[in-house]
């Protein structure tokens, strides 16, 4: 999960953070510090599926998901474990 | 339309010829016809002439008949023929047929209240000698430009800055409170100029130097407290009458001109209007100018190319590449004085050196209309926010903000979440005074974060808005959410901005003078009494502009969707598919050594931006405004503060192509 964060931020700051980014606190709000537009959000969907092999639904691109570090990687999390017990139950029923 | 300088010598000192001289060089452009001054003990006035109205007889500065009136007028008063008929009643005599000559006898009749009489563009300075007074005035809506300054014992005034920073007492420094103002609302908010301790004279203000004394007074208000109601069908065919004859009118005397006047197209309703009426009044060939772009989702001129076949125009046109944007930037920001946030004058710029290639000096052009009549999408923006934050948690009431920009990529798959959070839709949010406009500043403001720690420092603890709020009525907060909304384009932007930077500024580079049917004063205050559902009903813009002019235009373009004019920022001066800036001086002025030694940005964010930039990686409205408000900032301090003596010229080598036939 730490792993899952690191790189998160990674992305923040090498595509939305172009001052200081020591400041940044995982769990400091995207919105509220004015780091994330509409284009930016969609590219940090974009990173996120293609990194982590996930489909994300319209109905998740929420600021409860995305409005912060801490969020994506829990939201990752989520999506990663629900896709290995998808994989799990699939794999058990070829069985 | 022309240019004009002068200053007064507060200590009474004789003026300095050679420094008249020296002002007035630095505006050649705006007046390449003719020069003239004139001397009176501490004052001097001068003026650079394009000649327009009474070509043999309207020399200037011009005096009346005793010599004891002098003017240096810039632009045009468009009633002066129906001003002089009645000045002739009470008995003033004229020696020539030309406009300014009307001013001179209405300041002899009215004082400094002849301005209420003039319906026109203007910036004039009158020097009154036996009242040892200097008048300056500027037109309502803010058509033409004048500064004004005290450097020492001195008070200078001019057209634009670069006359002021010829005299030898002036400096220049940069104003980070102007700075931060570009960076939040696109434009300084007069009186603040860019340059510290110089002042803009604000839209309908006259300003009075006498005995020493500098006083500044607001002769006209834009006031939206008496917006009709109603819109019964009586009432709706009463305004259509009044409002199909003003715009007639209102075209009609901004015909009036010794030379052709020609029309802007930009492939508009607006435009294409005006471009019509013009036709219909001048009953012969009407030549009409447009911009086309290279990248399909910026180009018009297939709606262009519509209008021109409707009404038979004889049209060029002016092909924009993102090369020649970048090659002509630098000397766009030596014209517009001010950083920009968007590369939208560069074509414009383009645009009017076609049309002085071309023999013109007049043409007429469509602003004003969408600010008056209804026509942005900020106000439609303000009206689905407000009704959404009525039902927040409707499904459906966000669908139609995604409508409402189609041709912006980001906003159609936002989450309703995501949207509210963009848009600043909350219960209590329609209460702010500024609503309409917050999604707009808000976004803009984001690109102070390039500022250096030395500028956060100097402005922190000011209030970023107390330049707008001085500017605001005292019962703005009372008006309606439209209202507001229109007063913040038609006070703020439209002045400050379409018609500086995009406007007289770009224009008079080429010597080319804009006149706008749809700012005639009384189309302006007629537009203040019109029923708001008049102009957008629900969600249908311009409704009553379209309902008496629509079928002058073709059905395509009075049915096509409205598409803001914009031009490509960030890509104008990077080159994706190699990683290059198109031209040197981009990088030299982004280098980090240079940010550095400049002080005024973080050399390190910018460099990042710089990178992606680069890469082709810039999507985002801030990023793109941060780029193109730094690179412009740079070029002012490289053209004005650190080269203040010998200002430089980069000569760009800028080759637009050639101009398109048909």
């Amino acid at each position: 999960m730490e792993q899952i964060g690191q790189r998160v931020r990674q992305f923040i700051i090498d595509n939305f953070v172009f001052g200081d980014a020591s400041h940044l606190a995982d769990e400091d709000s995207f919105l509220d510090n004015g780091l994330i537009d509409s284009m930016g959000i969609l590219t940090l969907v974009v990173f996120v599926e293609k990194t982590y092999d996930i489909a994300v639904q319209d109905e998740e691109i929420v600021p409860s998901n995305w409005d912060s570090v801490n969020r994506i990687a829990n939201f990752i999390g989520s999506k990663l474990a629900n896709k290995e017990t998808a994989v799990k139950v699939l794999a058990n029923k070829c069985l | 339309m022309c240019g004009i300088a002068g200053f007064v010598n507060l200590d009474g000192l004789p003026a300095d010829p050679a420094v008249l001289e020296k002002m007035i060089r630095t505006l050649h452009y705006r007046g390449p016809d003719g020069t003239g001054a004139h001397l009176d003990g501490p004052l001097g006035l001068a003026h650079n002439r394009l000649s327009i109205i009474d070509i043999g007889g309207g020399h200037q500065p011009m005096e009346c008949d005793d010599g004891s009136l002098w003017i240096s007028f810039n632009g045009e008063i468009f009633n002066f023929v129906e001003l002089r008929a009645d000045l002739e009643k009470k008995g003033h005599r004229f020696r020539t047929h030309s406009d300014t000559e009307v001013i001179l006898k209405a300041y002899q009749q009215y004082g400094v209240e002849c301005v209420h009489y003039l319906n026109g563009q203007w910036a004039f300075a009158i020097w009154d000698a036996s009242n040892h007074r200097l008048f300056l005035s500027r037109d309502r809506l803010g058509v033409r430009p004048l500064f004004h300054a005290v450097f020492g014992n001195t008070f200078l005034f001019g057209s634009e800055v670069k006359a002021l920073l010829a005299h030898p007492e002036a400096d220049a420094k940069l104003n980070l409170e102007a700075l931060r103002q570009v960076f939040t609302f696109w434009f300084p908010i007069p009186p603040e100029t860019i340059f510290k301790n110089v002042h803009e004279l604000p839209p309908a203000h006259s300003l009075i130097v006498e005995n020493g004394k500098i006083h500044l007074q607001r002769y006209w208000q834009l006031d939206y407290s008496r917006v009709g109601t109603d819109a019964s069908p009586a009432a709706e065919k009463r305004y259509l009458e009044e409002f199909n004859e003003l715009l007639l009118d209102a075209t009609r005397i901004r015909l009036r001109a010794d030379v052709p006047v020609g029309a802007y197209l930009s492939g508009g309703l607006d435009s294409s209007i005006i471009a019509a009426l013009a036709k219909q009044c001048v009953q012969s060939s009407l030549c009409t100018f447009s911009i086309a772009f290279d990248d399909p989702a910026l180009d018009e001129s297939v709606y262009q190319r519509e209008v021109v076949n409707a009404l038979g125009t004889q049209h060029q046109m002016i092909r924009c590449s993102s090369s020649d944007i970048s090659a002509v930037f630098p000397d766009v920001i030596m014209h517009t004085e001010r950083p920009v946030i968007r590369t939208a004058p560069a074509p414009m710029y383009l645009l009017s050196k076609l049309v002085r290639d071309r023999g013109f000096k007049v043409v007429l052009t469509g602003e004003g209309s969408d600010e008056f009549l209804g026509g942005y999408d900020i106000y439609k923006e303000a009206k689905i926010r407000a009704f959404w934050a009525a039902q927040i948690g409707s499904e459906w009431r966000p669908n139609l903000l995604r409508r409402l920009y189609p041709y912006l990529a980001g906003m159609q798959k936002q989450s309703p979440a995501y949207l509210r959070a963009f848009f600043h839709v909350e219960h209590d949010s329609v209460a702010n005074p500024y609503f309409s406009h917050l999604p707009r500043w808000d976004v803009t403001s984001k690109t102070q974060a390039f500022f250096s720690q030395d500028v956060r420092s100097e402005l922190n603890g000011r209030d970023a808005y107390a330049g707008l709020k001085a500017n605001i009525p005292d019962d703005f907060a009372g008006w309606g959410t439209f209202a507001r909304a229109q007063y913040l384009e038609a006070a703020f932007l439209l002045p400050n901005y379409l018609l500086s930077s995009q406007g007289d500024r770009v224009a008079m580079a080429h010597s080319v003078e804009g006149r706008y049917p749809f700012l005639d004063y009384r189309i302006v205050e007629f537009s203040t009494r019109l029923p708001i559902c008049l102009k957008m009903k629900v969600l249908r813009e311009k409704y009553l502009l379209k309902k008496a002019f629509g079928d002058l235009v073709p059905a395509a373009v009075l049915q096509r969707p409205k598409q803001p004019y914009r031009a490509p920022d960030v890509a104008s001066f990077f080159d994706r598919s190699t990683g290059r800036a198109r031209h040197d001086y981009v990088d030299e002025l982004l280098s980090p050594d240079r940010v550095r030694a400049d002080g005024v940005f973080d050399a390190n964010a910018v460099q990042r931006l710089v990178n992606k930039a680069r890469a082709g990686n810039v999507t985002s409205f801030a990023e793109n405004a941060a780029l193109v408000g730094i690179l412009s900032t740079q070029i002012l301090i490289e053209k004005f503060i650190s080269h203040q003596q010998e200002p430089i010229s980069y000569g760009a080598n800028w080759a637009a192509s050639s101009p398109v036939h048909y």
